[in-house]
Order: C-alpha cells, then structure tokens, then sequence
C-alpha cells in the first residue's frame, strides 16, 4: 500500500505521480479515484499529464486515450492496456493498493 | 468497389486499412509495402531504437490478431513502380500487376541524399535498414560524429549519438535551425539544447563536400560502397574540416512520386489533393507524407492518422464529402526535453512566453496573429501545452471550412 496525498490536495480534474517502478497516476476524475500505471503502452509519455474527460484520459502526446476504470485503450495508437491499482481513502488520506504484475510470484 | 490497393506498408497506408474496414469495406484489400518488414513506427528510430532502449518488436504497428482482423494480401518487400492512366492497375517491380478497383497512394518520402554519400560510415535515418546500421556502427566504441543538418531528425539523433558517448558535431546551413518551423525567437531558444545537451553546433555554413579515407572503414552492419574506404572528415564551404568517423546526412525528405510518373495524376512536391485527399481521378487518393492536400504537404506523423479516416470515406463515397480539418502538430524529443507544437506559424506572428520560463525548467509560448493564437509551442510543459492545443482546435472547427 502506498500513501499518496491528502484527498483535498487532489481535487476533481486533477491527477498526481508517484515516483514509483513503474511510476503511478492517480486521478480524480469527477469524485472518482483511479490509479493506474502511468506509463502510456504506446509509447514513452505520462499519462498523468494527460486529458482527463470523464474516465477517459487522453495521452499527452499522440492521444492515445485509456479508460481508467479497466486501463484498456478506448484508441489507437495503445494496443495494450495500462495495469489498474485499487484506491482507498482512510482519514482523508489517499493509499494506492498495487497490483501484482500478472506471472510474478507474490 | 471490390479491390482496393493500398501502395505503402508505413503508418499512413496501415491508418487506411484500418480505415477502409472499419468503414464498412469488406471486398479484397492488397496493401503494397518496398520495405520487406512488417509496418513499423519511425519516430522512436532516431530515439529509443538508437539508444537500444526500444527493440524492434515495440515499433510494430501491428500485431498478428490485428492482421488476421484486416484480412488483407500483403504484397511486402515489393515496389509499385506505377500506375495506369485510368488508376485501374498497378504495376510492381517484380513485373506483377494489381487489377484494382480503388487505390490509396500512402507512399511516403525517402531520406534527402548528399553527393558522394555512398562512402562507409555515412548514413540516412528513414527507414529501419538505415537506423539498424547505424545502430551497430555507434555500438562500436565513441565515435566523431558529424550529424548534417539541424532539423528534427538531425537534433534527435545528435541527442542520441550524445547519450551513447560519442563526440557529436552538428552543421546547419542556416544562421539558426528550425527558424521556419518555429521562428527566431523559439528556433533561438532550441538552439541552445544542443550545447547543453553536449554536442557542438556550426550554423552558416554549408557542406562542400565529404572527405574519404584510403582503407576500409572498419564499419560493420553498413549496406555501403565498400573497397573506397570510409568517410573521415566534413569539409564545410567556409574551408573547415571537421574529423568524422561517421556522418549523418539528416536535410529533409522528399515524396515518392516517382512510380507516378507514367500516370495522369498530377505531381508537384507530392501528389495533389483535394482538401479531401482525392487526386484528380475519383478512385484513387493520398494520404501521409506523399499527399499534397489542399495546397500543402506535411510530413507529420499525426497528420499520417489523421488524414486516412477522411481519405477512406471520400474514397467510398467516390467523391469528397468531407474535408480534412486538423490542426498541424509535432514534437520532437532532444536532450531529454520534450518539445511539443501545435497550429501553423506564420512569418510575422508574435511570440510569448505565457507559463514557464525560457532559461530553464520547460515553458509555454504562445504565437498571435491579431490578437489571435495561430500556435503553440512547449518545451516540458505538456499539460498546458495539451490545453493550448485543444483551445486552436476548438477554434479550428468553429472557423470557416479548415485546411489540412
């Protein structure tokens, strides 16, 4: 479990990075939280610097577009998901739950 | 429509596949491609795939589930070397022909060529042949390298050579590179990424030619003239010498009209378009790097997705009914920053820094005609650049009927 921030320094619209490896993108996106990795799977940009409509984010530079609620591409150029983290907030404070790479031992 | 050829294996022409089944087209699509690979990505071949931090499988366009989905005959490592009058048959250079109902011309430009440059140790970067040889040449110890012109395929492969080691020289013909991409101002800005980022950069002054050594170059993986010796030097039209063990020739790209040439379609840097893509015969478009459309030619990747979506449907509805409206947009990745562009500049536009600052730590600036935004430019600043780039889209689409 990771700490992430204080739920008010992450308001609508807005996402944050985590300095992790892979980094990770967690968005509030009209109320909703979601993480997800924050690598785009097309190529190198990050997608916490992207569009944010809905719980589409659209990658900053060639547009690809996610759905944060799955991490599948919603169109080109990704072909491939991003990996989803489970979000929680306790006392006002956001944790990301990190999701085992599939393959690994855990 | 039963057959429709797609002459081009590169993104534009994949991006019109798609485009023609997801459109509804289900008849016999043949997809034409010179290069003997798979459809690849050509802007991390100057990057990640020169550094070895992208292999070749990353660059795939497509994947085998995709392949079986468009359901296409893939005539690769084949050129088409022309076109009938009436755009009804295609010719290839193997001497088969492709009887061809529609016909979407996708086939890209090729790397600018120097005089003398078939010398060992002197490369173009367009292709994936050319990055994998020099790829292995760089991979060779640190290296004098001299990058030939300062564009953006120069400067990122300058940023490359920097990373793995080598000693980069880059030569620009012009007082200043990239001035007409980005005017003075900004080109200025950039300039002063190649200095921080460690290579040397020698603006006016021009290439009087390549000097060669007498033995072999010691160049592995090189598809060169071979027994003429390697290139050693660059001597500039002010007299200068400058030591090379390898030289990359980056001064621009011109379209593959060529094969065109025997048909009734009209050339002029780029085959000629309608604001639609339509060439002169109904049945036949252009879409990429190739395509004049509306007037202009742009050699951007995001333009070779946009425009076969737009292509595909003027095609099937045998006339345009929908011009391509997009606004213009690049980036470039150099010296490990991020440069991002949007809109269409024009001589005489202001320019302003509206976030950031110009020294360091990444800016946004904003170009004005009028009180109005024309285009957007940002050094890592790619959240607000993305705002920028929406609001000149939104304008874009308000506006009076878009060019391409």
């Amino acid at each position: 479990m990771i700490t992430v921030c204080r739920l008010e320094d992450l308001p609508m619209g807005e996402s944050v990075r985590i300095d992790t490896t892979p980094p990770i993108a967690v968005f509030n996106a009209d109320g909703e939280l979601y993480a997800v990795d924050d690598t785009c799977t097309h190529q190198d940009a990050s997608l916490s610097e992207g569009w944010l409509e809905g719980c589409l984010v659209e990658c900053p530079l060639h547009a690809a577009s996610f759905d944060l609620r799955t991490g599948k591409p919603t169109c080109l150029p990704a072909r491939r998901p991003v990996r989803t983290h489970r979000v929680s907030v306790e006392d006002g404070v956001v944790h990301v739950h990190l999701t085992i790479e599939e393959g690994t031992a855990a | 429509m039963r057959t429709v050829t797609v002459v081009g294996a590169s993104l534009s022409g994949v991006y019109a596949a798609r485009e023609l089944r997801a459109q509804g087209f289900d008849g016999r699509l043949v997809i034409v491609g010179e290069e003997p690979h798979h459809p690849y990505d050509r802007p991390p071949l100057s990057k990640d795939f020169l550094t070895g931090k992208a292999d070749e499988e990353q660059l795939a366009l497509t994947d085998s589930e995709e392949v079986a989905e468009l359901d296409a005959e893939w005539l690769l490592g084949v050129r088409a070397r022309g076109l009938d009058a009436r755009g009804r048959t295609v010719l290839l250079g193997d001497g088969r022909t492709v009887s061809t109902d529609g016909v979407v011309i996708a086939t890209g430009a090729s790397a600018r060529r120097l005089p003398g440059d078939a010398l060992t140790g002197v490369h173009t970067l367009r292709t994936l042949d050319d990055a994998r040889a020099l790829r292995d040449e760089l991979s060779d110890g640190p290296r004098r390298v001299v990058v030939i012109g300062g564009g953006f395929i120069g400067a990122e492969t300058a940023s490359s050579c920097t990373a793995l080691g080598h000693d980069v020289t880059v030569v620009e013909a012009a007082p200043l590179p990239l001035v007409p991409q980005l005017g003075p101002e900004m080109a200025a800005v950039c300039a002063t990424l190649h200095r921080r980022g460690g290579a040397a950069l020698v603006t006016g002054t021009g290439v009087a030619r390549l000097h060669a050594g007498a033995g072999a170059g010691g160049v592995t993986g090189a598809t060169r003239v071979t027994g003429v010796g390697g290139v050693t030097g660059v001597e500039l039209s002010d007299g200068r010498l400058l030591p090379a063990d390898t030289v990359i020739v980056g001064i621009g790209a011109t379209p593959n009209t060529g094969w065109l040439a025997g048909s009734t379609l009209g050339l002029h840097d780029g085959v000629l378009c309608d604001d639609g893509c339509a060439t002169g015969l109904p049945q036949v478009v252009a879409v990429g790097d190739v395509a004049r459309v509306g007037g202009r030619r742009v050699e951007h990747w995001t333009s070779a997705t946009e425009q076969p979506r737009v292509a595909v449907r003027n095609l099937l509805a045998g006339r345009t009914v929908e011009p391509v409206r997009s606004v213009p947009y690049f980036w470039s990745d150099q010296y490990g920053a991020r440069i991002q562009f949007a809109g269409r500049r024009n001589d005489g536009d202001t320019v302003r820094v509206t976030e950031g600052a110009l020294a360091e730590g990444g800016f946004l600036a904003v170009y004005e005609r009028d009180g109005r935004a024309t285009a957007v430019l940002s050094v890592d600043r790619p959240r607000p650049f993305m705002r920028a780039r929406r609001a000149l889209m939104r304008t874009a689409s308000e506006a009076e009927p878009a060019v391409p």
